[in-house]
């Protein structure tokens, strides 16, 4: 944690992380506005900062709704969707790493093989598949989500449970007659944790990326729902006399991705030795 | 050197294999009754039923696979349910229009990205180099669906300069190839940029520099072009990004592309078409890589694959 003051990139990232997700929990709290509510009298108010009344901070949608509220409510199933899916594919993509190289042989070439057909596909592509034959859930879209995040912890802890086996201090425990599991826990399972910190922060850009791009294409979170995607495509349809809709949101997914892209290029900067150097 | 081309090909070959396994799982298998599709509401059961086995539906799976790849290696991907004629068709119709977006993106990705790194690199440190690592942040943070409604406001709705949608000349292409290769863009400005400051450290460069070459020598013929190598890798791998990419961007600007055709196809239910557009993209992403991966000894000698 105090590394982390080292790297103000890294800070930066994370404090703003911080603040979307501290407002996204605190939604009842910094607004007493009903997301889904509709309120036809008070349709397309602008923010307040462009003159709009001052009751609506970011004015209101086409419904009339509160687009703060909407916006912070939103945060949570954004922000709740791509954290869970980060921790689904990360503990997938271990376990499935684990395996591949500590059993290697068949167990190995069938995983690294998988890896390889699923990435042949365009993510989007895939999610959208999957979408259209198991649903628009939540749990069906972190699943979907997961299962289009899990290839890159299973290779990078693949490749680094091949190295570090072969490292002198494995040796050494495995003369002492540990057994091969508690080799994995303690010995080789803690050095693979940097990398997949830094995968799992830049991937969670990716995962709020791909779950407002699939409510966006309306094959995600389903409309009167708040999600930030969700609202994107609802404001499209008034650029020309209520451009804040699309903006907005726009604005928060933006934000929310350069946040944890920083900090994944910042943690990745002070874990790796090499760069450390 | 042959048996490494061989040996990739083999790899191909049995990616090319899971991509239809997974297809075939995907779209087959789970979606429940297929021949409900195609048959009117209301079809007695004995017609679901009929059809069902003259699809060979009822068949095991494994003989269902076969079928399914015999008719695929045929180039027969089935009926379209939504157009009525064959899927494949359908799909190819509309490939010229993705192909058109995605390499127009292709090529601004690679001259503006690598114009970038380069400038960013050679500047190290400066306000160039400052303002381009902002861009590329800027880049890679901006969904490329919000992008693009933000250039369609800015250039088409409040200054008119530019149409939003459509597909008749070259205006047509600005804002849908931008978008499209904003990512891209940004991850290969900066992927050349800390490859070639990489170079510029090594001794050769020094060598050259000692013995009075042009600076703009020294960069584009010696630094430059041990650069390419990572650079090329990431090329590779964004086709994969700029064909998913293509779904999102034809959504947005109503581009009449294979982008655009597997949201509806998506959203009609029409499964042939869908999995004709996964398979032939990944197979094209495979391809493509597999070239990639082949054009490596030719632009770094020192490459010899065993």
């Amino acid at each position: 944690m105090r590394r982390l003051g080292r790297s103000p990139m890294a800070l930066a990232g994370g404090l703003i992380l911080l603040v979307v997700v501290v407002a996204s929990a605190g939604a009842p709290l910094l607004t007493s506005a009903d997301p889904l509510k509709p309120s036809f009298g008070r349709r397309l108010q602008p923010p307040r900062a462009l003159g709009g009344a001052s009751a609506y901070v970011l004015g209101t949608d086409n419904l009339g709704r509160d687009i703060f509220a909407r916006l912070i409510y939103g945060g949570r199933i954004s922000l709740t969707l791509a954290g869970s899916a980060v921790v689904l594919a990360a503990g997938a993509g271990v376990v499935v790493g684990l395996a591949a190289g500590v059993l290697g042989g068949r167990v190995d070439d069938f995983v690294m093989r998988l890896a390889d057909v699923q990435l042949a596909f365009p993510v989007i592509m895939l999610a959208i598949a999957f979408v259209a034959v198991i649903g628009t859930s939540p749990a069906a879209l972190v699943a979907v989500l997961a299962l289009a995040g899990w290839v890159l912890y299973a290779r990078t802890v693949r490749a680094n449970v091949l190295t570090i086996r072969q490292l002198e201090y494995v040796e050494a425990a495995r003369g002492l007659g540990a057994s091969e599991v508690r080799l994995i826990a303690w010995h080789i399972l803690p050095n693979t944790l940097a990398p997949i910190l830094v995968i799992g922060s830049s991937q969670f850009a990716t995962m709020v990326l791909l779950e407002s791009g699939l409510s966006f294409l309306g094959m995600g979170i389903q409309p009167p729902q708040p999600s930030w995607g969700v609202m994107l495509a609802e404001g499209r349809d008034y650029l020309s006399n209520a451009w804040w809709l699309a903006t907005v949101p726009g604005m928060a997914i933006s934000l929310v991705v350069l946040g944890a892209n920083l900090l994944g290029d910042g943690l990745r900067d002070l874990l790796d030795p090499h760069i450390r150097q | 050197m042959r048996s490494y081309i061989l040996r990739r090909l083999w790899q191909s070959a049995i990616t090319l294999v899971g991509v239809s396994i997974l297809v075939f799982v995907i779209l087959r298998v789970i979606p429940g009754d297929p021949a409900k599709m195609l048959l009117p509401e209301g079809a007695p059961q004995s017609a679901v039923e009929e059809l069902n086995r003259h699809l060979g539906l009822r068949e095991p799976l494994w003989v269902q696979y076969g079928i399914f790849l015999r008719s695929v290696a045929r180039g027969d991907f089935g009926q379209s349910f939504q157009y009525r004629s064959p899927a494949l068709r359908v799909v190819v119709e509309r490939l010229p229009a993705t192909v058109q977006l995605t390499l127009v993106a292709m090529l601004l990705t690679v001259v503006v990205g690598v114009s970038i790194g380069i400038v960013a690199a050679v500047r190290q440190g400066t306000g160039y180099d400052y303002a381009g690592t902002v861009l590329a942040v800027l880049g890679q943070s901006l969904p490329n669906f919000w992008l693009g409604i933000m250039l369609i406001l800015l250039f088409g709705v409040t200054l008119r300069w530019l149409p939003t949608s459509g597909f008749q000349g070259w205006q047509h292409l600005v804002l849908p190839s931008v978008t499209l290769a904003a990512f891209p863009t940004a991850l290969v400005a900066r992927l050349t940029r800390s490859s070639l400051l990489e170079i510029l450290n090594k001794d050769y460069i020094r060598t050259g520099r000692a013995k009075g070459l042009a600076e703009r020598i020294v960069i584009l013929r010696h630094a430059l072009k041990n650069a390419t190598i990572p650079v090329l890798t990431v090329i590779g791998l964004q086709i994969g990004t700029l064909l998913g990419g293509a779904v999102i961007t034809e959504s947005v600007f109503a581009w009449p592309g294979m982008g655009k055709l597997v949201v509806d196809a998506i959203f009609f239910r029409d499964f042939p078409v869908v999995q004709t557009i996964l398979i032939l993209s990944a197979t094209v992403f495979v391809l493509l890589n597999l070239l990639v991966d082949l054009l490596y000894p030719v632009l770094d000698p020192r490459i010899r694959y065993r």
